[in-house]
């Protein structure tokens, strides 16, 4: 069936809501209004305004009550407007839900999904274009996904509301609108298990979120230059499939990562740590990596175009690591 | 005249008692550093805890801040246990991981103390969410001290719990300090700190937190309003710390005097109940006598339990950052 990114992760919670009674949804304007990016569609008028609560524009606060929700027992999907407002939320993330199973010694457990959209859109300006996910990585106790596909979001979204921990869930603006082939009905997608999205024989490109279409696009274009490109999606951020990406890069000896938040600390950072400890030796040379440049990401075109990784650079890098000119 | 119940009060006593005399022996304990980290002594609020956790029903919730061993001892929680966590040992109640600051006891439906300030606040009106959901007739006890009031994070919850008339009753433990800042210093309507509440229209009411039978007293009649679902209630119990803001601040420290702490230390909420009970529950000396050996005998084993525990394998390091499915 041919859906589109929002439809998936409406169809993911609708099939979760009717099967379970402790999952409600939390979030600004998810209600009546159908939510700020559609993706609740229909819902206050199926499970009703109990289970689908219209919130006051307070992260924290609301954050706050569905860690405190589901440390009781129930399953809240909290939907943040954009992942830049998690900000605001991260005293909740980062104190409380991360944190409270491990300092309870186990007794207590948060079984919750922060769901939204991270990374830039169509010129948001810079307090509504970020990629966050590295932070969300950084915390032990968070589990954080960043699916790039109709298909993986509803079976990965699926998961992530049976988790039972607190699972970060990265959506993206650009991509609500993609469609592509979707399993009919129920299915899950583990968290925690990459997928091989192009096989290719000579080098390795790790890309996850939108920059998995731009990554596919550079192999596509790279393909007709006689560059044969694998792109490995990870899917989920933490815990990393890093199996699946050493496996790769045994096979190509090549590795470029693609991210579109900062270098900095970024998350290629830690792939690329992960892979040198696992694999070093069949490395031919060093890991590239393609980011967001180290900017806040800027309003007009050209200069937000210019923060932001695109084909031709994943291109270059990926010519780089192989010596082509 | 009437006498009041003797066995009543003696039970109100005996649980002040226990806090105080436990956390004594705990600063002791602290002095030889079989204690560590930071421990935030509750001497002189124990009227407060016991009075309002009196009026709960087992399996209502409470939840606190982090000067939290009254509440968890009040809730019934097991000395050993509590003093083990404090030691830091593999029996503690949450096996050492948690400490001081964070106690938890489920099977006292102690959802835990909390140490960012203001920041457990948003999760007691989850807790409260939960049981309005599940349409339980369960109370959720929130603690904290009046320097948490002016939050950002308290105020949210405070409209969430308003908005969605949330059977949550604030207890806003008003020992004048947050750490070394007087209230006046901090809150602008210092002289009725309630008010924050009241602007969201929540009901509240002032107390004299010294006085264990009109906390309780109070909270018998909060408690049946808010169960009823008549919404969230603001109890502002005026109280006094005695010690100092944590074992790290001497007992009167630079910002207060000697002659205040020793003003307020008049109306030890001990010695108010033990007068009530000599002069209106035909109580005699003898009772406290054997008050004090009892719980002088339990003080002792909890030492002793903690301090023959083993501490934690390092195996244990990675148990319970994940629900492992």
């Amino acid at each position: 069936m041919l859906l589109s990114y929002r439809e998936a992760l409406n169809q993911a919670m609708r099939e979760e809501m009717r099967r379970d009674p402790r999952i409600f949804l939390i979030g600004e304007e998810v209600g009546y209004y159908q939510g700020a990016f559609k993706v609740t569609k229909g819902f206050v008028e199926e499970f009703g305004p109990q289970r689908v609560v219209d919130t006051p524009i307070t992260e924290a606060g609301f954050t706050g009550l569905a860690i405190g929700a589901a440390m009781a027992g129930l399953h809240p999907i909290v939907e943040l407007m954009t992942m830049n407002f998690g900000i605001v939320a991260l005293d909740q993330i980062v104190n409380n839900a991360a944190k409270i199973r491990y300092m309870s010694g186990g007794q207590l457990s948060v079984p919750l999904v922060i769901r939204g959209p991270g990374s830039a859109a169509h010129q948001l300006g810079a307090q509504h274009s970020q990629s966050l996910e590295a932070w969300f990585c950084h915390v032990p106790g968070l589990k954080v996904v960043a699916p790039a596909t109709p298909h993986d979001a509803k079976g990965l979204l699926k998961s992530a509301i049976r988790d039972k921990n607190p699972v970060i869930f990265i959506e993206a603006q650009l991509l609500y609108g993609t469609k592509g082939e979707v399993t009919e009905g129920d299915y899950t997608i583990p968290l925690g298990q990459a997928e091989v999205k192009r096989t290719g024989a000579d080098v390795t490109v790790v890309a996850y979120s939108k920059m998995l279409l731009v990554a596919l696009e550079a192999a596509e274009q790279l393909s007709r230059e006689g560059v044969d490109v694998e792109v490995i999606d990870p899917r989920t951020l933490k815990p990393l499939d890093l199996d699946t990406i050493v496996t790769s890069v045994k096979k190509t000896g090549r590795l470029v990562i693609v991210e579109e938040g900062w270098r900095f600390c970024g998350l290629g950072a830690q792939i690329a740590e992960s892979i040198y400890s696992a694999a070093f030796d069949s490395l031919d040379g060093p890991i590239i990596r393609v980011t967001g440049e180290d900017v806040p990401i800027p309003y007009s075109r050209p200069l937000e175009d210019a923060a932001i990784p695109d084909v031709p650079r994943v291109v270059a890098a990926v010519k780089t690591v192989c010596g082509v000119a | 005249m009437t006498h009041m119940d003797k066995a009543d009060l003696l039970g109100l006593y005996r649980q002040m008692l226990l806090i105080r005399r436990f956390e004594e022996k705990s600063a002791e304990m602290y002095a030889l550093a079989k204690i560590a980290g930071f421990l935030h002594l509750y001497i002189g609020e124990e009227a407060i805890a016991v009075g309002a956790i009196a009026a709960l029903r087992p399996d209502d919730y409470a939840i606190s801040a982090y000067r939290d061993h009254g509440h968890c001892l009040a809730r019934g929680s097991d000395p050993n246990k509590v003093m083990a966590e404090l030691f830091g040992k593999a029996t503690g109640l949450c096996q050492g991981k948690g400490g001081s600051m964070h106690l938890v006891d489920l099977s006292k439906r102690f959802m835990g103390g909390y140490a960012i300030v203001g920041g457990h606040i948003p999760l007691a009106t989850g807790l409260a969410f939960t049981t309005k959901y599940q349409k339980q007739d369960l109370v959720t006890v929130c603690f904290f001290g009046e320097g948490a009031v002016p939050s950002g994070q308290a105020h949210e919850a405070f409209n969430l719990a308003a908005l969605w008339k949330l059977p949550v009753i604030f207890i806003c433990e008003n020992n004048r300090y947050g750490m070394g800042t007087p209230v006046q210093r901090a809150v602008a309507l210092y002289e009725n700190v309630a008010e924050a509440a009241r602007s969201y229209g929540i009901a509240a009411e002032r107390v004299d937190g010294m006085d264990v039978l009109a906390v309780r007293s109070l909270m018998h009649r909060v408690v049946d309003q808010v169960r009823a679902g008549h919404g969230p209630f603001f109890i502002e119990a005026m109280t006094y710390r005695f010690m100092g803001h944590s074992m790290a601040d001497p007992s009167h420290g630079h910002y207060r005097s000697k002659d205040e702490v020793e003003e307020h230390r008049k109306r030890d909420p001990l010695t108010l109940l033990r007068e009530t009970m000599l002069s209106q529950a035909r109580c005699d000396e003898a009772d406290f006598k054997q008050l004090e050996r009892e719980i002088g005998e339990v003080v002792t084993a909890a030492v002793k339990f903690a301090d023959e525990s083993p501490f934690p394998d390092p195996a244990s390091l990675y148990a319970d950052v994940m629900v492992e499915d």
